[in-house]
């Protein structure tokens, strides 16, 4: 029994290793001064100097910031008036097609999303750039939100709804002093899931990005194309340790919640 | 009253559901009865079942396939084992991290792995198998997506195993079942579910992934992704395009068919 409890240790230990392998490999030559993925030559930090100093590069990872900022921060919004608009349904029928509908982006593979989007852009007659992948983010965000919002309200219950109207409270006062502070977590749970789809996608914003807007995901696609460049590598390495920030940011807004929201639909 | 504020949060909503949920499907099949003159025609579903996208349906879906079995057969025991670690949540977020990294990254990670002179080659050297072309094979395909999608996999086959309460297995084995008997007869039915909802997220993906087959598989594999992507971005034919798109959308909702209505099949 001791025995086989130390396979089973190994083989997860196997999987993590084979799990940050490629990652701990990208940072490691990151800092290669023979400026290939082999052959470690030397220390230095000139990967990173260069990044730095190439404006380009700069201007697009802002670029992805502000998209990401503002495509959760307006679908989070939107994301809140859909779950509740859901959470008043009553008819479980219409719920559950509202509920359909709003899985319809979740589910739907990238390329599909990013084409028919591509159409719609281009149908409405908007210009492919800026106000077009911000457009998308918003929309592939919004069903997230609703999803990481929903579940708080149903905890929530009518009846405290119920006892602020009869105490006199206006829809308004029951939105702000009721609702809201209830589903506070989740709210924060559906913006923080929505930066992170921002900030990772790559497919969507690929086919509405047109020529002169770049976002990261795009800019490092379209540099691996071309081969290996040890900026890559060290750019890299700078967006682990922020995504490392952003997971344990998460995990102590969710771990103050008691229970991972994000993680899993866990009841 | 009740009404009349519920209306106020479903206009917003509702807008956002015409506008980008139903308006790009109607456009989607709109835009397939159209062909590459800008006519309107059938000509894009004749060319569907012509011998070329058949073929390149089905090698997609076998593609697909292996990957979503081998991820699986990675995903089930390290879950599995997973559950039984003293803190499972945290090993369960180190699982994930590496899931919320830049996928285009680790697909360039291998890039530089599975490279002619690249750490894989350098351990077969050491091993005196000598160099080989990883890069650009079916082989580094199926490699780096499963290596993407284990996460994925992992997470709802954990909340399965999560859920299932010890005393069945407890019942199972008092009551004279083997370990691998009380795996197969116990466990495995009871956390059906998460291996089901675990493979549609993997299995949709990897039948549209266009990035990993022009990084890694250098063009040689085209799944119905690529090919979507082609026609949009490359040749322009957006009817073509359109066309193949409709019919991953219809393989999707069978998919989603068979693993997604839990409720019912309980």
């Amino acid at each position: 029994m001791k025995k086989k409890f130390k396979l089973s240790n190994l083989y997860l230990v196997v999987i993590f290793i084979i799990l940050y392998v490629p990652i701990f490999y990208l940072m490691f030559y990151s800092f290669n001064s023979g400026g290939k993925m082999y052959d470690f030559e030397g220390f230095t930090l000139d990967w990173y100097k260069e990044l730095f100093q190439d404006s380009r590069l700069l201007i697009i990872v802002l670029n992805t910031i502000i998209i990401a900022l503002l495509s959760a921060g307006i679908s989070t919004v939107l994301g809140i008036s859909g779950a509740i608009a859901i959470w008043y349904v009553r008819k479980v029928y219409a719920k559950n097609f509202l509920l359909s509908l709003n899985n319809v982006l979740i589910v739907s593979p990238d390329v599909i999303i990013g084409a028919s989007f591509l159409i719609l852009f281009t149908f409405v007659g908007i210009k492919l750039g800026f106000t077009s992948v911000l457009l998308s983010h918003i929309a592939f965000n919004v069903p997230i939100v609703v999803l990481m919002v929903l579940p708080k309200l149903q905890e929530m219950g009518a009846s405290l709804i119920d006892a602020a109207r009869d105490l006199g409270a206006s829809r308004w006062d029951v939105l702000s002093k009721v609702v809201l502070p209830y589903i506070t977590p989740g709210i924060f749970a559906g913006f923080f899931m929505a930066l992170t789809y921002s900030l990772d996608d790559f497919a969507v914003t690929f086919f509405v990005t047109g020529n002169g807007f770049t976002t990261l995901s795009v800019e490092i696609y379209s540099l691996a194309r071309r081969g290996i460049s040890l900026n890559i590598n060290a750019l890299s390495t700078l967006l682990f340790v922020f995504t490392l920030l952003l997971v344990v940011g998460y995990y102590f807004i969710t771990k103050r919640n008691a229970r991972p929201i994000g993680l899993g639909a866990r009841k | 009253m009740e009404t009349r504020s519920r209306n106020l949060y479903l206009i917003p909503y509702v807008l956002w559901i015409a506008l980008f949920v139903i308006t790009p499907i109607l456009l989607i099949v709109y835009y397939s009865f159209i062909d590459i003159h800008g006519n309107f025609s059938l000509i894009n579903y004749q060319k569907f079942f012509t011998p070329v996208y058949l073929k390149m349906t089905l090698s997609s879906f076998w593609y697909a396939f292996l990957i979503t079995a081998f991820t699986l057969i990675v995903a089930y025991p390290t879950a599995f084992l997973l559950t039984k670690t003293k803190y499972k949540h945290l090993w369960l977020l180190l699982i994930i991290v590496p899931s919320w990294i830049n996928l285009l990254l680790k697909a360039y990670a291998f890039l530089g792995i599975f490279g002619t002179f690249g750490f894989a080659n350098a351990m077969l050297e050491v091993f005196g198998i000598g160099t080989k072309q990883i890069l650009f094979t079916d082989f580094s395909f199926i490699f780096v997506s499963v290596y993407i999608f284990i996460p994925f996999m992992i997470l709802p086959i954990f909340n399965a195993l999560d859920k299932l309460n010890p005393t069945f297995v407890d019942a199972s084995r008092d009551l004279g079942a083997s370990g691998w008997t009380t795996f197969w007869k116990v466990i495995v039915p009871l956390t059906i579910d998460g291996v089901k909802s675990g493979c549609q997220v993997v299995f949709i993906p990897a039948l549209s992934l266009f990035m990993l087959t022009r990084l890694i598989a250098g063009n040689r594999v085209i799944t119905l992704g690529t090919a979507v992507e082609q026609h949009f971005l490359v040749t322009q034919d957006w009817g073509m395009g359109s066309t193949i798109a409709v019919f991953l959308v219809i393989i999707m909702a069978v998919i989603m068919f068979f693993t997604g209505n839990r409720k019912r099949g309980l």
